[in-house]
């Protein structure tokens, strides 16, 4: 398990919970030892040298291990699924991030097949999910952590844009701050109208994003990562 | 300096204007659904992006072929073909041809291209009365205001604006009442469609195999500007163009579905030369200009798919930055995901246009619509990286020192040290200089929970 440098830096706990989520699902977790960060911010800044740097510490780190690589956000999943071939190519890591990017599974792509059913976890509460823009578009998930969800109990209930980023975009929530909030209200307006007061998601940085604006908003809204709900946070 | 700096401007002004946030989304929205519903009927939408995708693919690659087959059938017909390198060239071509025939009353159907020359202010400029006919096109025109939209240029503008601006060019009051105002533009059109010297008009695309145009419209003054004056002279982007009209076919059906919903437009008009011997309408010239301005250096580059671009907007209603900023923010002829690809490539020298590759989030909304499947988040972030000396030294630097310090996991965790040292001082912040500082002036940095040893099993 690759728990990613947001969490790693800001919601350890988070990492814990994933941990707690794969024993019960019949896994023995371990962790991608010395492992950071996938390289995301600098490559979507257009730096290559300073995302390979990062993400060679990660790749070298991944490549030690055997198995799925499971990561819980579809946005460092892309990145070294997708991104990460190509970031190296032509470079010493090529082979290994080829051979690393067949591994990484996003959490609830791997988890969904084997769901476990608990109903009394989520006790028929209802929430929202936010579909995160990488996971959902490039990844393509968009059944597993709504199964999840519902075979842990919970009632997902459908928001106005569900699908509408949630305007965090990386570095684009602070290259342009003023749009990048105006998506997050858009957003969590559409929570508030659906009633409920926990919105679920596979993507900690969109998490991180939405918990931040609804805090100064003074919105009585939560942004809750799938693994923390599925282990009864 | 924030990293956009003229698009940020911009979109601070748009993200107040509460009529043109309403207006956008309102319209977007209709096009969204339209576009869902109507591609919902064809049996198989995904593989006809893919053979969309196909045609326009083979089409770019073969583009000096195709346009060397297309020009030899349309000049067979009595057409003439004006091959322009850039704006200049177009629009000498096309003063030349006024000139030519003492042309007083230009009407002017929807063009995009002609936008990229800035046509009309030349034209002007001569004493030339040019007077656009589509709607949206005449709102704006009366506005003194570029498209904010692909296909609906007025797409801002509701009906207390349009009424505004047309009780002003008409002297007396027209109600904001939409049949009222449509009725008002056809009275003010219908003479000078009648007396106008020459016809200008966009070209969706050439067809090959015959040396044709197809011109795609709803509003009917398309097939006014190219079959009523003498003159029509339509101005094309050299990469509009397909083999036959199989090809064709494919495209329409993709084209008016992605771009408003509908099976397809109203009015369909396929132009093969001026009025032909025996034949009793259409105009005595055809011109076409084939408009390079900037596409050759892209033909050759990592972005050349970014040429199958058909123009249905279909990417700019469900991109969320468009969506909250409108058109006018991107300060470039065309907006949205595909402006803020295409507009960087044709003007690679200008550091305004080059910003724009940053103004996403690189959702990847626009992918998932475009009939044609460009690759624009890949794009964008190709242009980021080909411009990537265009980001500050300070930010530079900080990646820089960032990528020192995570190239490690000691550096890794020291800042984890650091976070939780910080983070409860942060948490009270309110704005600030950087990066910090366009975080927290709208957003808090949430707080992170104390996890016991114990807990932190497999952590190191």
């Amino acid at each position: 398990m690759f728990s990613t440098c947001m969490v790693d830096q800001l919601r350890p706990d988070i990492g814990e919970a994933v941990f707690r989520l794969l024993r019960r699902h019949g896994y023995t977790p371990v962790l991608v030892r010395g492992a950071t960060c996938c390289g995301q911010p600098a490559w979507n800044t257009g730096l290559t040298g300073a995302a390979r740097r990062v993400a060679r510490r990660t790749l070298r780190a991944a490549a030690a291990t055997t198995g799925p690589v499971v990561v819980p956000s579809g946005s460092c999943a892309t990145m070294m699924s997708e991104f990460w071939p190509e970031l190296f190519r032509g470079t010493g890591d090529e082979a290994a991030a080829l051979e690393v990017a067949h591994r990484v599974t996003e959490l609830s792509a791997f988890l969904a097949p084997t769901a476990v059913s608990d109903a009394a976890v989520g006790g028929a509460e209802r929430v929202a999910y936010h579909d995160s823009c990488h996971m959902l578009r490039e990844l393509g998930i968009h059944e597993a952590p709504r199964r999840l969800l519902a075979a842990s109990g919970f009632d997902v209930v459908d928001t106005a844009g569900a699908e509408l980023c949630c305007g965090f975009g990386g570095t684009f929530a602070v290259k342009l701050p003023e749009i990048s909030t105006a998506m997050a209200d858009e957003k969590l307006d559409a929570v508030v109208a659906a009633g409920v007061r926990r919105v679920v998601g596979c993507d900690y940085s969109c998490l991180f994003h939405l918990q931040g604006r609804a805090e100064r908003r003074g919105l009585d809204i939560e942004a809750v990562h799938l693994a923390e709900v599925l282990t009864g946070a | 300096m924030p990293d956009a700096p003229a698009f940020a401007a911009r979109a601070h002004v748009a993200l107040r204007d509460i009529p043109l946030q309403a207006a956008v989304r309102n319209v977007t929205g209709q096009m969204v659904d339209g576009r869902r519903r109507a591609l919902a009927e064809l049996a198989d939408p995904d593989g006809l992006r893919d053979v969309a995708r196909a045609i326009r693919y083979r089409g770019v690659e073969r583009l000096p072929d195709l346009l060397d087959r297309w020009s030899t059938n349309l000049e067979a017909r009595g057409g003439q073909v004006h091959w322009a390198t850039d704006a200049d060239e177009a629009v000498t071509a096309i003063r030349g041809i006024i000139r030519r025939r003492g042309a007083r009353l230009v009407v002017k159907g929807k063009s995009m291209a002609s936008e990229e020359i800035h046509l009309n202010e030349t034209l002007e400029a001569d004493g030339v009365e040019v007077l656009e006919t589509d709607l949206g096109e005449y709102i704006i025109q009366l506005a003194h205001e570029p498209p904010a939209h692909i296909i609906v240029p007025a797409i801002h503008k509701d009906r207390h604006d349009v009424s505004a601006l047309f009780t002003r060019d008409a002297g007396r009051p027209i109600p904001p009442d939409i049949p009222a105002e449509a009725a008002y533009v056809r009275e003010r059109l219908r003479d000078a469609f009648l007396t106008a010297d020459v016809g200008i008009s966009g070209v969706n695309f050439a067809i090959a195999d015959t040396g044709s145009i197809c011109l795609v419209t709803n509003e009917g003054n398309g097939r006014m500007v190219s079959s009523v004056p003498p003159v029509h002279v339509a101005i094309m982007g050299m990469e509009r163009i397909v083999a036959s009209w199989a090809e064709l076919d494919v495209m329409l059906a993709l084209l008016a579905r992605s771009a408003t919903g509908q099976r397809l437009t109203s009015y369909t008009n396929v132009i093969t030369g001026p009025r032909q011997v025996g034949e009793l309408d259409g105009p005595e010239e055809l011109h076409v200009i084939v408009l390079d301005a900037g596409r050759t250096p892209i033909l050759g580059s990592e972005f050349r798919e970014v040429l199958d671009c058909i123009r249905c907007g279909a990417c700019l209603n469900v991109c969320p930055v468009y969506r909250h900023v409108g058109g006018h923010s991107y300060g470039s002829v065309y907006p949205g995901p595909i402006g803020a690809v295409l507009t960087p490539l044709l003007r690679p020298e200008d550091a305004e246009s080059r910003e724009l590759a940053h103004a996403s989030s690189l959702c990847g909304a626009c992918v998932d619509v475009c009939p044609v499947r460009i690759p624009l988040v890949d794009m964008l972030l190709g242009l980021r990286r080909r411009d990537a000396g265009d980001v500050g030294p300070v930010k530079r630097a900080g990646f820089s020192a960032w990528s020192e310090l995570w190239r490690s996991r000691p550096g890794f965790a020291a800042t984890r040290i650091a976070v939780g040292a910080a983070l409860p001082l942060v948490r009270r912040v309110r704005g600030g200089p950087g990066w910090a500082g366009a975080w927290l002036r709208t957003r808090t940095i949430p707080a992170r929970p104390v996890v016991k040893r114990g807990d932190r099993r497999g952590s190191r």
